[in-house]
């Protein structure tokens, strides 16, 4: 956590010298706190002071990357308990387990399977995006086969997950190219694994019974030259893994206790349906990385829209481009319609039109992504404003007819907006889900 | 080296509220429903401070629903005739511990029945099930002053819920609420000031805050769930600070807002999967994702989706 100007002063010389070219140690401090001056500007900062302000400055928790290419992912480096004191970073990794148990057509099917999940939701793709090969058949020749496969087979990261030192040796050996994340290096094969881990540049991931066991040996690991680390507790009820989860968020940062500073991984156990609640609430419960068996799209699509969800920068809406917009193949006599630039507003409404069957124009006028009653509470939805976007767009060029269909909220702006435009205004529904109702009923 | 000890003091805490009456006192519930009481946020602090378990209301509509899709409404297809019947079906049938009556067939656009007719389905649910109820109006303000205030009256005694008073139309709701001894659902519109006013225009009339259950209005998963979320997450943590104002339990509609989307509700969508889990999972998940906020009670309507957010709440409440 970054100190504040007080913590920082208290490290400086309080000379006063103005060498700095502050007027005082304290005011040097402000700006140090603010990063508006460098510590290299003091000429008399001790030794021990660099040291505190550069360790205090270090980000409370570790970044950690594995996979190649297109397909590195990320995660850690987060600075919130709560996404609307800033924001969640680096969005939850969702990764599906493949079984070395599985050989040939049967494996093969199962990696394309996973390869399939992506998704396009308003506007983005969203998708699986790490396999995890679990060591199931006890055999380090299996692991080190299936682990093959999957590369082979997928451009997906990858995590190798084996409690035997010799299989993961075997399945590096075999990957170490595509950077996977080793999983996982427990107290009796710590050292073993963390050799693995370096001579291979992959990080890995340390596994323990307990938060404090677990501090230990990421301290022991780490002292062994291995920084990248991942974190993960034995097998745990839900609820002792959503309390824990907290615990170790909360010590990582807000106390930046160290040796728990790094992003944490879940494989989640039981049936369907338990798999399905316990990853929803471990990716709103901090963890970094969640592992499910789970390849069905119906359980993934949801999963993977929590994570779009949470994720989403709080400070600001997401938004889609101020212009005109097709549904189906409109012509020049397809109905026109407005909304705003909010993406969730413009989404549901192009997907209701779309489900109407009916081709129209969407309009979309520039609200700053705010919704249709907050923009125009906010008098960033008028009649001028409007009244641009139909200039804008060059819509008068596409359609024959000078009729508008306005959002049922705003039936309030229709005279001014006639008035402004000339266009005849139809008010439409309040509910975007009435859309394909009022275009098969009241449009024409 | 040890692990720091997180010791965080909070000067408030969510209220505890308890919804319905048995006949000692002075109602007809076989079993009541408390919630409410978390000392911390979510699984901050140990497992005691999580308050009482959020509980599932299940949804009845007063009337027959025509836009439900077949995933959805083939679970009720037997009763749906009947409110009785159906609120009965849900507690025997799917577990229940509190049914939601919705009176969308009160709504001048859904029917536009009378007061007479809401009357008539509350005594019956009433009589037909021992859990408590929440009794919530179509959202036509109008039409909510005309009948909400007798299907209070006619559930008296009961310690029911009452929804729902906003910013602009609490009066006639707040006062028969007061008159006649229940609960109450104060609602806004995803935004935590306008929340905490009405909760002060309520108090303002004397209706008494440990007597109120906060709806911030609820995002389906995919489709605003976030700002619900973050909503909540900021109310749990104002009503730690000690904001009286902000201290009541939380409620929300994830079975309506879930049963409006595609994701829901389309049958044939490509690389989407079975249509028949699909739904289902949309509304356990995103049930799932507001209790990590915060929320103490969920209106829910698929009973599979119903079971999974049950077994994860068990797991995971004491």
């Amino acid at each position: 956590m970054a100190l504040s100007g007080l913590e920082i002063f208290k490290l400086l010389p309080k000379t006063n010298c103005k060498e700095c070219g502050k007027p005082t140690c304290l005011a040097f401090a402000m700006q140090l706190a603010q990063k508006k001056a460098k510590l290299e500007d003091c000429p008399h900062v001790s030794e021990d002071a660099k040291e505190k302000l550069a360790a205090a400055a270090a980000p409370p928790m570790q970044l950690v990357k594995f996979g190649n290419g297109d397909n590195e992912v990320q995660v850690g480096r987060e600075t919130v308990l709560f996404r609307h004191e800033e924001k969640f970073y680096n969005p939850t990794v969702l990764t599906v387990t493949v079984s070395d148990k599985l050989s040939g057509e049967e494996l093969n099917k199962r990696i394309e399977k996973i390869n399939s999940l992506e998704f396009e939701r308003v506007g983005q793709q969203i998708k699986v995006n790490a396999i995890a090969v679990v060591n199931e058949s006890g055999s380090s020749e299996k692991f080190a086969a299936a682990a093959q496969s999957v590369k082979q087979g997928s451009e997906l990261a990858m995590i190798l997950c084996s409690d035997s030192p010799e299989a993961i040796e075997a399945a590096v050996s075999k990957t170490s190219d595509r950077v996977p994340l080793i999983a996982s290096a427990k107290e009796d094969t710590a050292e073993q694994m963390a050799k693995i881990s370096k001579d291979n540049k992959c990080p890995l991931v340390v596994k323990a019974p307990s938060i404090e066991a677990l501090s230990q040996l990421s301290e022991k690991v780490k002292s062994g030259g291995v920084e990248n680390l991942v974190l993960t507790l034995e097998d745990k009820s839900p609820r002792e893994s959503l309390y824990n989860s907290t615990r170790m968020r909360v010590l990582s940062l807000r106390k930046v206790f160290r040796p728990l500073g790094y992003p944490t991984i879940s494989f989640i156990q039981g049936d369907e349906s338990e798999q399905v609640a316990a990853a929803a609430s471990l990716i709103c419960k901090y963890s970094n990385i969640v592992v499910v068996d789970a390849a069905e799209p119906e359980v993934i699509l949801p999963l993977l829209t929590v994570v779009m969800n949470i994720f989403t920068d709080p400070q600001k809406p997401v938004q889609v481009e101020p212009k005109l917009y097709s549904v189906g193949e409109p012509d020049e006599n397809s109905p026109l319609m407005f909304t705003t630039n909010f993406s969730l507003t413009y989404y549901t409404v192009e997907s209701d039109v779309e489900s109407s069957r009916v081709a129209s124009y969407i309009l979309v006028v520039d609200t700053e992504g705010t919704s249709v009653l907050t923009a125009y509470s906010g008098d960033k939805l008028n009649e001028k404003v409007v009244a641009d976007a139909i200039k804008k767009s060059n819509v008068e060029e596409h359609i024959k007819h000078r009729k508008l269909i306005i959002p049922g909220y705003v039936a309030v702006m229709s005279g001014k907006l006639e008035e402004t435009t000339g266009w005849e205004v139809m008010v439409g529904p309040r509910e975007s889900a009435t859309i394909p109702k009022y275009l098969k009923e009241v449009w024409q | 080296m040890p692990i720091p000890e997180i010791t965080e003091s909070f000067a408030g805490k969510v209220n505890r509220l308890t919804l319905g009456a048995t006949i000692e006192q002075g109602g007809t519930r076989t079993s009541t429903v408390t919630v409410g009481g978390a000392e911390n946020v979510v699984y901050g602090g140990s497992t005691e401070d999580s308050g009482h378990k959020p509980v599932i209301a299940m949804d009845v509509l007063d009337s027959r629903p025509d836009d439900w899709p077949d995933v959805l409404a083939e679970n009720y297809k037997d009763v749906m005739e009947s409110p009785a019947d159906w609120g009965k079906k849900c507690v025997d049938e799917f577990g229940a511990e509190l049914i939601c009556v919705k009176f969308d067939g009160i709504h001048p656009d859904k029917g536009n029945k009378d007061a007479e007719h809401a009357v008539k389905v509350t005594q019956d649910v009433l009589q037909a099930v021992g859990v408590p109820l929440i009794l919530w109006g179509c959202d036509d303000d109008e039409k909510d002053n005309e009948v909400m205030p007798k299907v209070s009256e006619a559930a008296k005694g009961e310690n029911v819920l009452l929804g729902t008073v906003t910013e602009d139309n609490y009066k006639s709701l707040t006062a028969i609420a007061l008159a006649d001894k229940h609960n109450l659902i104060t609602e806004a519109p995803v935004d935590i000031n306008i929340s905490k006013q009405v909760n002060i225009l309520v108090s303002d009339m004397g209706f008494p805050l440990e007597r109120v259950i906060s709806f911030q209005a609820t995002g389906a998963l995919g489709y605003g769930m976030e700002y619900s979320y973050s909503i909540q997450e900021r109310q749990r943590l104002a009503a730690l600070s000690g904001d009286k104002m902000m201290a009541m339990p939380v409620i929300c509609d994830v079975g309506y807002e879930t049963w409006r989307v595609k994701e829901a509700r389309q049958q044939d969508a490509a690389g989407w999967g079975s249509a028949e889990k699909r739904g289902p999972i949309w509304e356990a998940v995103g049930a799932i994702c507001l209790l990590q906020s915060g929320a103490d009670i969920i209106r829910m309507r698929h009973p599979k989706a119903v079971e999974i957010v049950k077994n994860f709440i068990d797991n995971v409440w004491q």
